[in-house]
This record gives C-alpha cells, sequence and structure tokens, in this order.
C-alpha cells in the first residue's frame, strides 16, 4: 500500500479512523461526559466534508477491485452532504434520548459503517466488492431502523427490513453466480469484454437488478418502505429515503450504463414497465395516507420511478440529469424530513390532520417545508423543476413520448398530494395548532442547509454544467 | 470435480435449492422459517459460485473467493436478524408473521 492508493482512499481511510476513534471513545469515556460525543462527531464529520471535497485523481486499486474517478468522487461528496445533514437534524434526537440510555456512539458507528459501505459499493470494480458494499451498507441500518428497542412499531420495522433485505440479496447473489457463470469472471472490465445477449445473461441480470431494486425500492419490491419509514426513528428514515437510495440509484446507472449495456435491448423493456408501475403506485398509495412518514415514503417510491426515466437513456445526457436529479432530490427529501423531525420531537405528533395552522404558529417551519414540498412536486422557481424537466427532456430525446406524457401525468397527481400539505398548514384552521417552538441550532443548521441546497442547485445553473462535463467517464 | 456428475446436475441441484427458498420465504408463517428460507437462497448462490469455478473456470479462483465472503455475511446477516427477532420477541411474545402487523398499507 503506497501513497498513491492512500490518497485515493482518502475518504474510506479517513471516515474508518472517525470510526475508530468513535469505539476509543466509547470505551473510554466517562458516563456523563458522552453528551458532548455528538459535537466531537459532528465536527470530525464536518472536517471529512471539507477534506472530501479535494480533488482526486481517476485511479484503480487491489486489481481493478476499486476505481474511482470524478464522477464517483463527486457523488462520494454528495451522500457526504445528505449524511451531515442528516446528523444534524437527528443530533437533538440522540443527545435527548438516546445519550441516556448510552446508545450514542453506537448510532454514530453504524451510521458511518454504513456510509463506508456505501463508498465501497459506489466505487466498487467486481461484483465481490460491490456485494460486500452492499451488504455493509444494508446490514447497519437494519440494526438502526430497530434502534429503539423499547418500541414495538421499531422492532417490527426492523425484522421487516432485515428479511426482505436478506431476499433481495439472496436473489441478487444467484443472478451475480449466473453471470459469472456466462462470463467466466466477476470484474467488471472483464464481463464488459464477453457479455453477450444470451438467455442465462438475461435471466442473470435480471435477477441482479432485484437486489438493487430493493434499495431504490422501485415497484415490485417496495413493500417494505411505508412500514420501515414508519417505524424507524426518523433520522433513519431520511437517511434510507435519501443517502442508501441515492447511492443504489448511482450504483445501478453505473452498471447499466457500462457493465450491461449489450442487453440494453431488454433494459428498455423492463425499466418502461418499472417506471410506470412505480410512479402510478407510489403516487396513488400516497394519496391516501394520513400519517407524514408514511406519506414521505410513498412520495420517495414515486420520485424513483421518476429516476428511472433518465436511466432509460443511456447517454451522457441520461447520466448527467440523474447525477443532478438525486442531487435535487436529497436535498429537498432532506428538508421535508427535518421539519417532520423537528415537529415529531418537540410535539410527537406525526399525522397531517396536526399540521392544520401551521403556518399562524411557526411561519418559519411552515415555510421550508413549503419550498420543500415545492421542490419534490416540481414547481418552478426551486430544484425540483430542473431536475424534472432534464429528466423529461433526456427521456423525450430518445422517443420516449408516452412515458414521458404519463411521467407528466404524475406529476400532477403528486402536485395534488404535496398541495394537501400546504393546504393543511397554511389555509385550515385549528382549534388548538402545534405551540410555537423554537429549534435547537444543530437542526437549524440543518434546515438551513437543506434549504440553501435547493435554492443553490435551481438558481445556480453552471453547476449542471459542471455535472453533465463529469458525466462523460461511463460514456466514451 | 466428482466423478459421474455433470455440471447439469448440480444446476438442477441448486436451482431447486433457490425456489425452495423463494417458496418458503413467500408462505411460511413463522420469523425463524422466514430466516431459514433465507440461508437456503444464499447457500445455493454460495454452491453455484464454487461450482462454476471448479467446472468452467478452474485456473482463477474467483468463485471460490466469493463463496467464502457469501458465508461469512450470511453468518452476520443471520445474527443481526435473530438478534432483531429476539427483540420483538421480549414485546409480543411471539414470533409469528401474522403478529407483526400493525403497520399496513
Amino acid at each position: 500500500m503506497d501513497l498513491n492508493s492512500v490518497i485515493a482512499m482518502r475518504q474510506e481511510i479517513f471516515l474508518l479512523a472517525i470510526l475508530l476513534l468513535l469505539i476509543v471513545g466509547e470505551i473510554f469515556m466517562h458516563k456523563d461526559k458522552k453528551g458532548s460525543l455528538v459535537h466531537l462527531v459532528l465536527l470530525l464529520f464536518g472536517i471529512h466534508v471539507i477534506i472530501g471535497f479535494f480533488a482526486i485523481e481517476e485511479s484503480s486499486l487491489f486489481g481493478g477491485m476499486f476505481r474511482t474517478n470524478t464522477l464517483i468522487h463527486f457523488f462520494k461528496n454528495t451522500l457526504n452532504v445528505g449524511v451531515f445533514i442528516v446528523l444534524l437534524q437527528s443530533s437533538d434526537w440522540i443527545q435527548e434520548k438516546m445519550t441516556p440510555l448510552n446508545k450514542g456512539a453506537e448510532f454514530f458507528m453504524l451510521l458511518f459503517s454504513s456510509l463506508l459501505g456505501m463508498y465501497f459499493m459506489i466505487s466498487a470494480g467486481d461484483f465481490l466488492m460491490f456485494y460486500i458494499g452492499l451488504e455493509l451498507s444494508t446490514l447497519p441500518v437494519a440494526a438502526l431502523v430497530a434502534w429503539e428497542t423499547s418500541k414495538r412499531i421499531s422492532s417490527e420495522a426492523g425484522v421487516k427490513f432485515i428479511l426482505s433485505a436478506g431476499l433481495a440479496s439472496g436473489v441478487s447473489l444467484f443472478g451475480i453466480s449466473l453471470l459469472y457463470a456466462a462470463t467466466g469472471s466477476i470484474y467488471f472490465n472483464d464481463v464488459i469484454a464477453v457479455l453477450a445477449s444470451t438467455n442465462l445473461t438475461i435471466l442473470g441480470s435480471i435477477l441482479f437488478f432485484v437486489g438493487l431494486a430493493f434499495k431504490i425500492s422501485l415497484v415490485p419490491f417496495h413493500f417494505w418502505t411505508a412500514d420501515v419509514y414508519e417505524g424507524a426513528p426518523i433520522g433513519i428514515a431520511s437517511y434510507l429515503s435519501v443517502i442508501s437510495k441515492g447511492a443504489a440509484v448511482f450504483i445501478l446507472m453505473i452498471l447499466m450504463f457500462s457493465v450491461l449495456k449489450p442487453l440494453i435491448q431488454v433494459w428498455e423493456n423492463i425499466i418502461y414497465v418499472l417506471a410506470l408501475a412505480t410512479m402510478f403506485i407510489g403516487n396513488l398509495f400516497a394519496l391516501r395516507q394520513q400519517n407524514m412518514k408514511r406519506f414521505l415514503a410513498f412520495s420517495s417510491i414515486a420520485q424513483a420511478g421518476f429516476i428511472l426515466l433518465g436511466l432509460i437513456t443511456g447517454t451522457q445526457l441520461g447520466t448527467a440529469t440523474v447525477v443532478y436529479f438525486v442531487l435535487v432530490y436529497i436535498f429537498s427529501n432532506l428538508a421535508a424530513f427535518g421539519v417532520v423531525q423537528s415537529i415529531a420531537s418537540q410535539t410527537g405528533k406525526e399525522n397531517r390532520d396536526d399540521y392544520n395552522g401551521l403556518y399562524r404558529t411557526n411561519p418559519n417551519l411552515s415555510l421550508v417545508m413549503m419550498l420543500a414540498l415545492f421542490s419534490l412536486a416540481g414547481i418552478p422557481p426551486v430544484a425540483g423543476f430542473f431536475g424534472k424537466f432534464f429528466l423529461f427532456a433526456a427521456a423525450a430525446s430518445k422517443g420516449y413520448y408516452l412515458l414521458v406524457f404519463l411521467a407528466v401525468v404524475n406529476v400532477t397527481i403528486s402536485l395534488y398530494y404535496y398541495l394537501l400539505v400546504v393546504r393543511a398548514m397554511f389555509i385550515r384552521k385549528n382549534e388548538n395548532p402545534i405551540p410555537f417552538f423554537k429549534n435547537k441550532i444543530y437542526m437549524k443548521l440543518g434546515l438551513i442547509f437543506s434549504v440553501l441546497g435547493i435554492l443553490v442547485l435551481g438558481i445556480y445553473s453552471p453547476l449542471y454544467d459542471y455535472i453533465f462535463e463529469l458525466s462523460n467517464v461511463f460514456n466514451k | 470435480m466428482i466423478a459421474g456428475i455433470s455440471i447439469y446436475e448440480i444446476f438442477t441441484l441448486t436451482s431447486i435449492l433457490f425456489f425452495i427458498g423463494i417458496y418458503g420465504f413467500i408462505t411460511r408463517k413463522n420469523l425463524i422459517s422466514i430466516l431459514i428460507s433465507i440461508e437456503l437462497l444464499l447457500n445455493a448462490s454460495a454452491v453455484n459460485f464454487v461450482v462454476i469455478n471448479k467446472y468452467l473456470y478452474p485456473d482463477v479462483l474467483q468463485g471460490v473467493f466469493f463463496s467464502i465472503f457469501i458465508i461469512a455475511v450470511a453468518a452476520a446477516e443471520t445474527a443481526l436478524a435473530v438478534a432483531i427477532i429476539i427483540n420483538l420477541y421480549r414485546q409480543i411474545s411471539s414470533v409469528e408473521v401474522k403478529d407483526t402487523e400493525i403497520m399496513k398499507y
């Protein structure tokens, strides 16, 4: 291991160092002083986020098992920023609820292990590294979903999550074994060279697809989503919906645009059907949800359907639009989850009817929520509009007019239920609304960062050009 | 390689194992049985990797290494799942699927 490999794996190594430091801190810190651990972790992770932005060169390590380039590096930074916001938003919850139970440090350890798994997953150069990364990113989250061990709903969500995850990874592994049988290698580069469209490879790649479709919660594999989001601690629900989904979309895109490119004819049909099913079922089920966490879960399923519109194209434009949309989606969803979390942690209320008249008592929070929902729905001044617009443009450039039309119909449906929440907050009257409260500083920072993200992504267009420039890596 | 047994027979075996796993996952009413079904799935893939390595591509040991990792990860996954199921059992004194239905639709 020489200096170059250390530099190429800089983010992984630094995160691992934070992880080890946490273990040492957990063992040697006095019990009364563990409350300060949260500040320390936020500081260290903040440094990690900033260090991550220094440029990295394209390189490949361990005989091609680990590779990195500018696009992967960019995406890792995106995940970093997202996790940082998740940490900011859930730090009060950890400090108030978890530290007294002596469960604060483990929370960070598991979350960081999961993030480490995602790093390895998105820079994997072969199926083995990919599989280990996938499992490393899923298993700690299962423990975190069942984190509130005294709550029945949390354990139930944990059981549902880990059993579904096990099924998905088992099916996915069988698919990898069939691909291995057909190509004789598990390295992506060797697979690209010999992969041909035969029945065996088609079956293998479809089975393989299941594992990632589970993480993105596409429609036949979405049953766990709403239950797990409802039962999990809200910080973990937002982590699952944003970071985990984003990383899975990214690696799925890399694999489809490079490794499984010879099977593009098959993919187009599958993605077409799945995109329609995901959008319609996600949106229609979101209409009837009262609980805000379930509501956001179905809305995130519907958003995954929109992402598939970018994946269907397989061009540089497709890559750029998917990365940009995921970026927008991360900030918008984090803002929405942040508001839900701050209200739930202050008052314990999670239903839409409880939000009636929120604008009278908490105008700032309702404005943040409105901005986030407008961004998710795709209303022009904010970033979500451009994200959706580019996705539709990418799909239309390949001639999928019917698909784009049905997607626009879905945007209209989704507008209805997003505006239901806005109506509840701004127009509806309530006898006893949620009283005025002040957020703690970390929660405020988390909300401010996500709102800044929504606004900057919407207004500052050179960012999209920058992403477009990066995205030619896989389409040479 | 085993004398007298071709790769087709072993593939048939692993495919049957795989589908028994899927069937068990869908139909079983007990969380522990579902966990066992998942183990079947993972082990079917592990056998597949070893056999493909041995019969088709014997020069490099990629498949064998893959199966070792599968075994390790499967152990971790089972341990975690059992821990979560035990925690659920403490609260509802049951590991039946029908008792884990307070969140639906």
